[in-house]
């Protein structure tokens, strides 16, 4: 009886291997290490540190919002106004500091702004029963206002007394020499995984995008957690346009623009469903991977710049489908 | 000597806009009884249960446990009062486990204050344990989307066993699944009024009313039109009082 208890307990329906092997990160990992080892035999301009460089920034930028995408779309929803809050953020930020704040009180106004759009999204979305997708499209046009509102249109690259302490926050390498950006990159994709893993929250957040009407006749506070998602996609745009601003040394009022296409491109290509109730953190940021390495590959193989969006788009209507013959197969 | 009823309802009714579905409906609850709730689709069965279990809130009349009356705004609270229910369309997330799903909304966690994470062995040893005691080939880490029909029922049915629940309210337990599988269900049925356990089955299907029920209460457009002891009925009597060929009794 012990004995069988154990084993029902013990028994999962694939092994470790097998559930690798039919995991999509996996199979885009494969992508970007062969994608990238091509490059690097086929340029020259690939490999050098100078493009590493570049590549490993930005890819942290789409990765950190993508980890707030993935917990949205984990729960049925989408979020369309990360590129313009990352921009309202980074504009709150640099006119706070440029007034002669501290980064402390530019950084705390930033977060503050993000939370509160976040907050107003959810509350339309979760209260008010409007759809995700009209309510963020609506936030999209609003938050990149608001950031022309604020900035007067302007260019900000000056920072007030605490200047070189923005630049050093995203520019910097404070921690065995591994670049700022790419540290929080990394610390937030294990708070993600973590949460979504071993709380509560997470556990509800997967319940809402498998069976809305289930999660709310077993008393998961489906409302609540819906707020919260949001909220923690605009804080994960919010943090990004933070971490931009200190590296770019400026911020313009169209940062961001078109960055929310590669955020869901970045999370559905990591496998996060779109129809709701699944997603993992580590997908999000080997999706963000994916996505920079096209991006700059089609440039350094002399490949027009317009040709990105095609590539981009092919390439999440190619996730989306891989996710469908998945399934099928398993199905059949 | 008289028994205090576990459960009581009195004058219950509940609209939807302009939809009465439930229309003043009092009946009391037993320990250890079986009750069969019969009606038609629409009758307003599954709405009464869900008043039963916290999911809507009566637009009046009031509920009594154990002689007190009590008011509940959320499915918690019917817990916390010792109701347990399986809805009709199982409430199961298809991209969890079914241990997951068994404490789906009052997870076990390990910790204090806001560190607390989620007890998985705890959780996947009780869900074995509750499937072993249901006879259930379900494993607790199953994904409930791979689950046959029976097994996604014991699944539900395994979500009420984790609580000491005094009722146990089933909508339609027996609706979608195999006939070996309904005998498992109505012997279920038996094991919970074994244990003092009462139960309301909801069920379209006469053979299991009398299998298992002492008393037949029956619903007709959102008003009780019969509460008998099921010994003293018979199939043709309730299916004349479901259909309004018999008024009522
Ligand atoms: N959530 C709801 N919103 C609006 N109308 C509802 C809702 N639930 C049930 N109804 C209506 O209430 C009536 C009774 O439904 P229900 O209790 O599900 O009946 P039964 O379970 O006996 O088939 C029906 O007319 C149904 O359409
Ligand atoms: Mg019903």
């Amino acid at each position: 009886m012990t004995t069988s208890l154990t084993n029902s307990i013990a028994q999962k329906q694939q092994s470790w291997l097998t559930g690798v092997l039919a995991s999509q990160t996996f199979w885009v990992f494969v992508a970007v290490i062969v994608a990238s080892l091509a490059l690097s035999f086929t340029t020259d301009s690939f490999a050098t540190s100078k493009n590493l460089y570049n590549i490993t920034r930005n890819v942290t930028f789409t990765a950190i919002i993508a980890l707030g995408m993935t917990l949205v779309i984990i729960t049925g929803g989408i979020d369309l106004s990360v590129g313009s809050v990352l921009c309202l953020c980074s504009m709150v930020l640099a006119v706070v500091m440029h007034a002669g704040y501290s980064i402390e009180v530019g950084i705390a106004a930033s977060i503050a702004t993000a939370l509160v759009v976040g907050a107003f999204n959810g509350f339309l979305i979760a209260y008010i029963g409007l759809p995700p997708f009209v309510v963020t499209l609506g936030m999209l046009s609003v938050a990149r206002s608001l950031a022309m509102v604020a900035s007067g249109n302007t260019v900000v690259f000056e920072f007030g007394p605490d200047n070189d302490a923005l630049l050093a926050l995203g520019g910097g390498a404070w921690f065995f020499g591994i670049a700022n950006p790419v540290m929080y990159t990394i610390v937030l994709g294990l708070l993600t995984g973590f949460v979504l893993r071993w709380t509560r929250f997470g556990r509800h957040v997967f319940a809402i995008g498998g069976n809305e009407s289930a999660a709310t006749l077993t008393g998961v506070p489906v409302k609540v957690i819906k707020v919260a998602v949001y909220m923690i996609s605009s804080l994960s745009a919010g943090i990004a346009g933070i971490v931009q601003t200190g590296w770019l040394g400026a911020v313009t009022t169209n940062i961001g623009a078109g960055m929310e296409l590669q955020v869901i491109a970045a999370a559905v290509i990591g496998g996060a469903n779109l129809a709701g109730g699944g997603g993992t953190a580590l997908g999000a940021i080997i999706g963000a991977m994916l996505i920079e390495v096209i991006r700059n590959s089609l440039g350094l193989l002399g490949i027009n710049a317009f040709w990105q969006g095609t590539f981009i788009g092919g390439a999440i209507l190619f996730a989306v489908m891989f996710d469908r013959l998945a399934n099928y197969r398993r199905n059949a | 000597m008289i028994k205090v009823a576990v459960l009581e309802l009195k004058h219950i009714s509940k609209h939807f806009g302009a939809i009465e579905a439930v229309k003043d409906v009092s009946f009391s609850l037993e320990p250890g009884e079986v009750i069969g709730l019969m009606g038609d689709n629409g009758a307003g069965k599954s709405t009464l249960v869900k008043m039963m279990a916290g999911n809507f809130k009566p637009n009046s009349g009031t509920i009594l446990i154990d002689g007190k009356e009590i008011v509940m705004n959320r499915p918690v609270e019917a817990r916390e009062h010792g109701i347990e229910i399986v809805h009709q369309d199982l409430a199961l997330c298809d991209n969890l486990t079914a241990a997951a799903n068994v404490y789906l909304g009052r997870e076990l966690r390990l910790g204090f204050g806001p560190l607390r994470i989620l007890d998985y062995p705890t959780m996947y040893r009780r869900a074995a344990e509750i499937f072993a005691e249901l006879k259930s080939e379900t494993r607790p880490r199953d994904l409930v989307k791979k689950m046959s029909g029976g097994q996604r029922q014991a699944v539900a049915i395994a979500r009420t066993r984790l609580s000491n629940a005094k009722i146990v309210l089933m909508d339609e337990p027996t609706a979608a699944i195999s006939v070996r599988q309904v005998a498992e269900v109505l012997n279920l049925i038996r094991r919970l009024r074994d244990q003092g356990i009462t139960v309301v089955l909801i069920s379209h299907r006469m053979p299991d009313l009398f299998a298992v029920a002492d008393r037949v209460i029956v619903m007709r457009r959102g008003t009780k039109v019969a509460d008998k002891e099921i010994s003293k009925s018979s199939p043709e009597e309730v299916t004349g009082l479901i259909t309004g060929a018999i008024e009522t009794v």
